[in-house]
């Protein structure tokens, strides 16, 4: 086809801000009470970030994993694809980012955290702005509580969490754990300002270019 | 009780406020239409009002129509007010009115409905304006010149609210007159919903089904249209057109033999945004389409130049999509005050201005806005009432948007 470029993304966009919104509202009632159980993983993950422990990159790995499995199959296989047929590749996308979590972070146990480092800083300043503030975007902004966006069941929250722990960590795990929730920024951000929400738009494209840049000052060494 | 006759069946007419109306109310003899019936473009859209239990305005009066025999008024036809076949008896209701003041107000509402019913379509309707419909020019049925898009609005997944909602947007649709519902395999949930709010709607027989198909292989476009036509819950799709011209050269032998064998009862090909459109010149002139769809609006006129002269020279029924351009034409030109000469060309809002514009081109045969709002459907069905622009009132029209 010679005239790709003619498009642009609200072409390709299935579903209205409305639409999407109620999706949310939908999921949230569907599953409760799995944020709780999420919210409550999110505090370990936090807890397990703050000091160095014995087998501290394995427990992380495995609450990131469980939040990216419930969310591929929750989220994307079960609920998002009845407003966009892409949502099972997203699905996919996010089975193999968990899957990318087992291997490099359960089995070969990369994650090995700096805690005085800057990078250790910002990353953990985005898992508690993951964790307790981005679920309070909604209800800040009008939509409710039902339209709330929780770690560990929903993706915005998910990526930027696991976008926090790879900061902290070494230098290859960022490469290896880092480039699908790089992707999901940009194709989230670009979806949202589609939708015309542009607060919620920024806040993926935001996070991932503060991982860059923080990661390219502290140059952090090769873990 | 009034015995519903082979061709006419017996109405009773409720007047608020009316003593002697309801049950016991002056009934009224209409016909029942036949399915399939041609309209033309100077009947009235009467059908659309004779649903059991709507209302309408008359001047300041609110009628009520009731079904005596209780069966649905299932009608593609309409009538012209001199039509021979419509009478009336008011003899009972006029016997027991109610008091003054109202006395005066039913008498001249029983006289619209009863002694002078051979004007009821005109007079008891709100808009006394002609219904439009343009023929398909491959087999002459006629198709009110606005249908029903579905893309993103009606791709609500399961969220009942939601599809409810859908469901009297197409409930409005249909009661206006309108036909045409147009969904593809690519709008998500849409057909769905459509199928849902058909069954709701009790699968009204006047609705006309296109669709499309969408997938690159062509050995699956077959089984693609079967799903398809399960999710809408109809018997067979009126039109299914390729999507996009996505691997046209596999799926057109399909479709064409799917129509041979009754399958289908038209076909077509689509684009959208002005893409592609030197390929489907060569499809409209090589190929026995039927039908094409392509994007047409006061600011986006590429087609004019040659898609739409050769649609009329090959006999090819044209469908408009994006006719508000995705929303962004009408939220730019409501704004603006709607201009006085408007009214010219029976124009109530910007909504029939624009959709106006385009059905008054004589290759077009249907527009398809999509909407999720009530009041929007309604004021885009009222482009299917009245006079259409002249080509001078187009050419107005189309400077005039442009300033915007």
């Amino acid at each position: 086809m010679s005239e790709w470029w003619t498009y642009s993304l609200s072409d390709f966009l299935l579903f209205s801000a409305r639409t999407y919104r109620r999706l949310f509202e939908l999921y949230n009632v569907d599953i409760w009470p799995a944020q709780s159980v999420a919210l409550a993983l999110g505090c370990i993950l936090l807890a397990l970030m703050w000091r160095p422990r014995a087998g501290q990159g394995r427990y992380v790995s495995v609450i990131l994993m469980v939040g990216w499995i419930w969310v591929a199959w929750a989220f994307h296989w079960r609920h998002f694809v009845t407003i966009n047929w892409a949502a099972t590749y997203f699905a996919y996308v996010f089975a193999f980012e968990a899957l990318l979590l087992f291997v490099f972070g359960i089995v070969l146990d990369e994650l090995t955290f700096e805690p005085r480092s800057v990078a250790h800083r910002v990353g953990f300043a985005l898992l508690l702005f993951a964790v307790f503030v981005q679920p309070l975007i909604a209800p800040l902004t009008g939509r409710g509580w039902l339209q709330a966006e929780v770690f560990g069941v929903t993706p915005d929250p998910t990526v930027v969490a696991t976008l926090g722990v790879v900061l902290a960590s070494g230098r290859r795990a960022r490469w290896r754990l880092g480039i699908l929730p790089f992707m999901w920024c940009a194709l989230s951000g670009a979806v949202l300002w589609t939708l015309d929400a542009p607060v919620d738009a920024v806040v993926l494209p935001i996070a991932a270019i503060l991982v860059l840049v923080v990661a390219r000052i502290a140059r952090a060494p090769a873990s | 009780m009034p015995v519903a006759g082979r061709d006419h069946r017996d109405y009773r007419v409720n007047l608020p406020g009316l003593v002697g109306s309801g049950r016991d109310g002056p009934k009224i003899q209409l016909p029942v239409p036949e399915r399939h019936c041609g309209v033309n473009e100077t009947s009235l859209p009467w059908n659309a009002f004779c649903r059991k239990g709507l209302e309408r305005e008359v001047g300041r009066w609110r009628i009520r129509l009731s079904d005596d025999a209780g069966g649905r008024m299932s009608t593609k036809h309409a009538r012209k007010a001199s039509d021979p076949m419509i009478s009336g008896d008011s003899r009972k209701g006029s016997g027991a009115l109610a008091p003054v003041p109202l006395r005066r107000q039913a008498l001249s509402a029983l006289a619209a409905l009863g002694a002078s019913a051979a004007l009821w379509p005109s007079t008891v309707f709100a808009q006394n304006r002609p219904f439009i419909t343009r023929p398909i020019p491959s087999t002459g049925e006629s198709l009110p010149v606005i249908g029903l898009g579905s893309w993103i609005t009606f791709n609500v997944g399961n969220d009942r609210v939601a599809r409810d909602s859908c469901t009297e947007v197409m409930r409005n649709f249909f009661d206006a007159g309108g036909r045409m519902i147009d969904s593809s395999p690519m709008y998500g949930s849409s057909q769905d919903v459509i199928g849902y709010g058909l069954q709701k709607l009790g699968k009204p027989q006047r609705a006309f089904s296109a669709d499309k198909v969408w997938i690159s292989s062509g050995s699956a476009g077959r089984s693609q249209i079967e799903k398809s036509r399960q999710r809408w819950g109809v018997s067979r799709f009126d039109l299914v057109a390729v999507h996009n011209l996505l691997s046209w050269q596999e799926h057109l032998p399909t479709l064409l033999a799917m129509k041979a064998a009754g399958d289908i009862r038209y076909v077509g090909v689509t684009t959208s945004e002005g893409r592609r459109h030197q390929e489907i010149e060569e499809i409209m002139r090589r190929q026995p389409l039927d039908f094409v769809q392509v994007s047409y609006s006061a600011v986006e006129r590429d087609v004019e130049a040659r898609i739409l002269p050769l649609a009329r020279d090959r006999g090819i029924a044209v469908v408009v999509n994006r006719p508000f351009r995705e929303g962004t034409l009408i939220r730019a030109v409501k704004r603006q005050p709607l201009p006085d000469w408007a009214r010219e060309a029976d124009c109530a809002n910007w909504a029939e201005f624009l959709l106006k514009f385009i059905v008054s081109h004589p290759a077009v045969v249907c527009a398809i806005p999509a909407t999720t709002s009530v009041e929007h459907v309604r004021e885009n069905m009222g482009a299917c009432l009245g006079r259409l622009p002249d080509e001078p009132m187009r050419r107005r029209m189309a400077a005039h948007v442009e300033q915007f």
